[in-house]
């Protein structure tokens, strides 16, 4: 095997200029998300085969490259292509489109409009990437190199200035100036805290004892949130480059990378990424010759939310069971076997080589006055552009969900936005203009949390949504303290009681009392927070709850115990589909007679209401009001019949 | 030696026979044998040096093992926030009726495991179904049957 370990900032710099001379900017690339999870369930695969054959049939190998990447952040739209050195957008390909591909766009250079984004109001037709309204007002500092880089190879990286900002930290910096410039940055961690990075690092560089440990916290267990699995995907060089500028700056020689082994993919690559480095001497001993040392080992989590939580994370990366402990002193002080150690999340250690290498006054011209920088937001939900999406701090939510998301799917109305997990809150309409950071979602009873946003429409019930996160804390609570064990136990079934319609007066109130005890006596942060759904839901959607109560009605129509399907008489056309595909025979009728619904049968699963066709609609959901009588032995005239 | 004892020993092997590396090395049980009997849970105890007790408590606290059998063939359903809002509960109920089995349950011909996960991370696709390691996004129930039939 040949060594290619570099033992000094000259053999780093000719290895850069190498890579560089092999590339040519002129040379075609398609660079497809086959190194995603997500990509892969839209078939990226398939079509990265598929181009490998045509292009060999067009003898054109060797003159065009595919580029397996991460996730490039429009995920709504997989498979995406993108054909470099256009920078050409292909959307929602197909293998039987790659022929065409091919032919047309990489033999004759010609842009193929069908395939081309689509604006659903003005219907213009635009095929640049940066002219796309979904990433026009994105500013993707930290997730927009993913695009260009195949994760697996760390030359890619290398050529697009990846390690220079080691480099420089290790030749041109003294520890003490790496801390002061990430302090003078005001960079706060990502995974939802908030807490200043600088000074939790100087807190660990100055605790007395030896060794001191750095983690990267990968258990981004926040359901509806994956830009660390992205990054961890995507560019995991980026963020070990962090970690290592950061080991040095605290004087840490050993790293742990806590992922959980539900993303296989960022566990696999981020394997070969640390294999990579270490072989290129960026890991190991004696890095680049500076004399630093710094080994990475990773832990795989075993699926546990709480895990995520910096003292539980700790311990299951001393083999123990990931339960929170009282942090009488700092993790910073006391942390991994009683050592000094440091914990930041993925995005977090991403931003590092930036500020390094750009500076803490180029940093601090980005985002507000107290939350600086950009941040990663996974936009999902009833939104029309689903996907991964980095703006400046202090975006809006209406920014965020209608100028890059395009608003709520099918002409739906918005209802509420949830940011911050389980442990965040659902916000109304009337706070859409709120920006987003640190600071101003948390005055309302939210957070930003590390960054998921799952946005929902009128079909969403808010009651159901609080249960669903209080059943998932329920869940997910290690039992240890009593406010978070039986806390969250006395909401679930409160919660519970309220959507099966047998809520009673009183039962808000009780909510509140739980939830309060639950803020002020419990021992980690997941179980201060786990009522917040709850306590905002109730704050912005409270006639919800007393419908549900009162009048044993959901106003959404999702809480199944209080809604009947009804096939409306007048608007059925004796079509039989809902006959054939209830699964339980609950729908009576025939071959010309009006379908009904045996109410008696009936499980409420919705498959009728799914796939009565849109032009009969006649499957109705009610709620709150009694089912109409069936009109058993109703005729129908079919139209020409 | 016996197979468990055999496969104890390669797992605790690849960490060095050290105590932090309990969790990881029931997880590479976990996948290899696909479920932690009382017999391997013993072993690793034995192997590694650490009661019993909390080879236990590890492998009860952390949802990716089980102390059962599992079916050939394992179906997860993501219920995470963005796929709960997308459909997710009635996609489960589907799938639980089509296989006639409860989530967490196993059919008794141990051809096929039901079981949920809190989030994939596959979030702007949502609801996922991972079906034997391969992600599906928002499958409708004739292609549901399509692959329930061919892995049979």
């Amino acid at each position: 095997m040949v060594n290619k370990k570099l033992c000094s900032p000259e053999e780093f710099e000719k290895l850069r200029k190498d890579i560089l001379s092999k590339k040519d900017p002129n040379r075609s690339i398609v660079s497809i998300c086959t190194m995603s999870a997500c990509g892969q369930a839209r078939g990226s695969l398939n079509i990265y085969q598929r181009f490998q054959e045509e292009i060999k049939h067009a003898g054109l190998e060797g003159k065009v490259e595919i580029k397996g990447t991460g996730c490039q952040g429009f995920c709504e739209r997989e498979p995406v292509v993108i054909i470099f050195p256009e920078g050409i957008y292909y959307l929602d390909v197909s293998t039987e489109d790659v022929p065409e591909i091919v032919s047309k766009t990489l033999v004759k250079k010609e842009v193929l409009e069908r395939l081309v984004y689509k604006d659903s109001v003005s219907g213009e037709k635009v095929a640049k990437g940066a002219e796309i309204p979904f990433y026009k007002s994105q500013s993707p500092h930290v997730f927009g190199n993913n695009k260009y880089i195949n994760p697996r190879d760390i030359g890619d990286y290398i050529a697009l200035g990846g390690y220079a900002s080691l480099h420089k930290a290790l030749f041109q910096m003294t520890p003490e100036r790496v801390i002061e410039q990430v302090k003078k940055a005001n960079l706060r961690g990502r995974g939802g805290g908030g807490f200043p990075t600088g000074l939790k690092w100087e807190t660990t560089r100055n605790a007395p004892g030896t060794p001191k440990y750095v983690l990267i916290n990968c258990d981004e267990g926040d359901p509806g949130a994956y830009m660390d699995r992205s990054l961890m995907e995507g560019n995991p060089h980026s963020v070990l480059e962090g970690f290592i500028i950061g080991a040095y700056a605290m004087g840490a020689h050993q790293g742990f990378i806590y992922i959980r082994q539900e993303y296989p993919l960022a566990c696999e690559n981020v394997e070969i990424a640390l294999k990579q480095a270490e072989e290129y001497g960026f890991l190991g001993e004696d890095i680049l010759g500076s004399g630093f040392d710094f080994k990475v080992k990773v832990h795989r989590g075993a699926g546990a939310f709480v895990s995520g939580e910096s003292s539980a994370l700790m311990s299951a990366v001393e083999g123990k069971v990931g339960e929170p402990r009282m942090k009488y002193t700092h993790n910073a002080v006391e942390g991994v076997m009683g050592k000094p150690s440091c914990l930041n999340n993925v995005e977090t250690w991403a931003n590092i080589p930036l500020i390094i290498n750009k500076g803490a006054n180029w940093f601090n011209s980005i985002g507000t006055e107290r939350s600086k920088g950009t941040k990663i937001f996974s936009l999902v939900g009833k939104v029309n552009n689903t996907g991964l999406v980095e703006v400046p701090m202090g975006t809006t939510l209406r920014q965020i969900i209608y100028d890059i998301g395009g608003g709520i799917r099918g002409g739906k109305k918005f209802k509420g936005v949830q940011t911050g997990g389980p442990s965040g809150g659902i916000l109304p309409e009337q706070y859409l203009d709120t920006p987003v950071d640190f600071d101003e979602l948390t005055k309302l009873g939210s957070m930003m949390g590390s960054g998921g946003m799952v946005v929902m429409d009128e079909d969403t019930c808010m009651v159901d949504m609080a249960r669903y996160f209080i059943n998932f804390c329920c869940d997910e609570s290690c039992g240890k303290c009593i406010p978070g064990r039986e806390g969250l136990r006395v909401l679930r079934e409160i919660l519970t009681d309220i959507c099966e319609g047998k809520g009673k007066e009183g039962d808000i109130e009780a909510i509140e009392d739980v939830a309060e005890l639950m803020k002020d006596a419990s021992l980690c942060a997941m179980g201060r927070t786990a009522a917040n759904p709850a306590l905002t839901t109730l704050r912005y959607f409270r006639e919800e709850y007393e419908a549900h109560i009162k009048e044993k009605r959901c106003p959404a129509k999702v809480c199944k115990s209080l809604i009947n399907y009804y096939i409306d008489p007048e608007r059925c056309q004796a079509c039989m589909i809902c006959m054939r595909n209830c699964p339980v025979g609950a729908i009576n009728g025939g071959k010309d007679l009006v379908h009904w619904i045996d109410q008696e049968k009936c499980t409420k699963c919705g498959t009728c209401f799914e796939v009565c066709p849109p032009r009969f609609s006649a499957v109705k959901k009610i709620s709150g009001e009694p089912v109409p009588p069936p009109q058993r032995t109703k005729v129908i005239r079919k139209k020409g019949g | 030696m016996s197979h468990v004892r055999k496969a104890v020993r390669r797992a605790v092997g690849s960490y060095y026979g050290s105590k932090d590396g309990l969790i990881q090395i029931l997880l590479d049980l976990q996948s290899e044998l696909g479920w932690l009997s009382g017999k391997v849970l013993r072993e690793v105890s034995r192997q590694l040096g650490v009661p019993a007790t909390r080879v236990y408590q590890i492998a009860t606290y952390y949802k990716a093992f089980s102390l059962h059998p599992k079916g050939k063939h394992i179906i997860t359903v993501c219920m995470g926030t963005a796929c709960q809002v997308r459909g997710a509960p009635t996609l489960l109920d589907r799938i639980s009726t089509m296989l006639n089995l409860k989530p967490g349950e196993t059919s008794r011909d141990m051809r096929f495991s039901l079981e949920t996960v809190n989030c994939l991370g596959c979030c702007a696709m949502g609801p996922m179904v991972v079906i034997d390691g391969v992600y599906h996004s928002n499958p409708s129930i004739s292609q549901l049957e399509e692959i329930f039939e061919s892995v049979k």
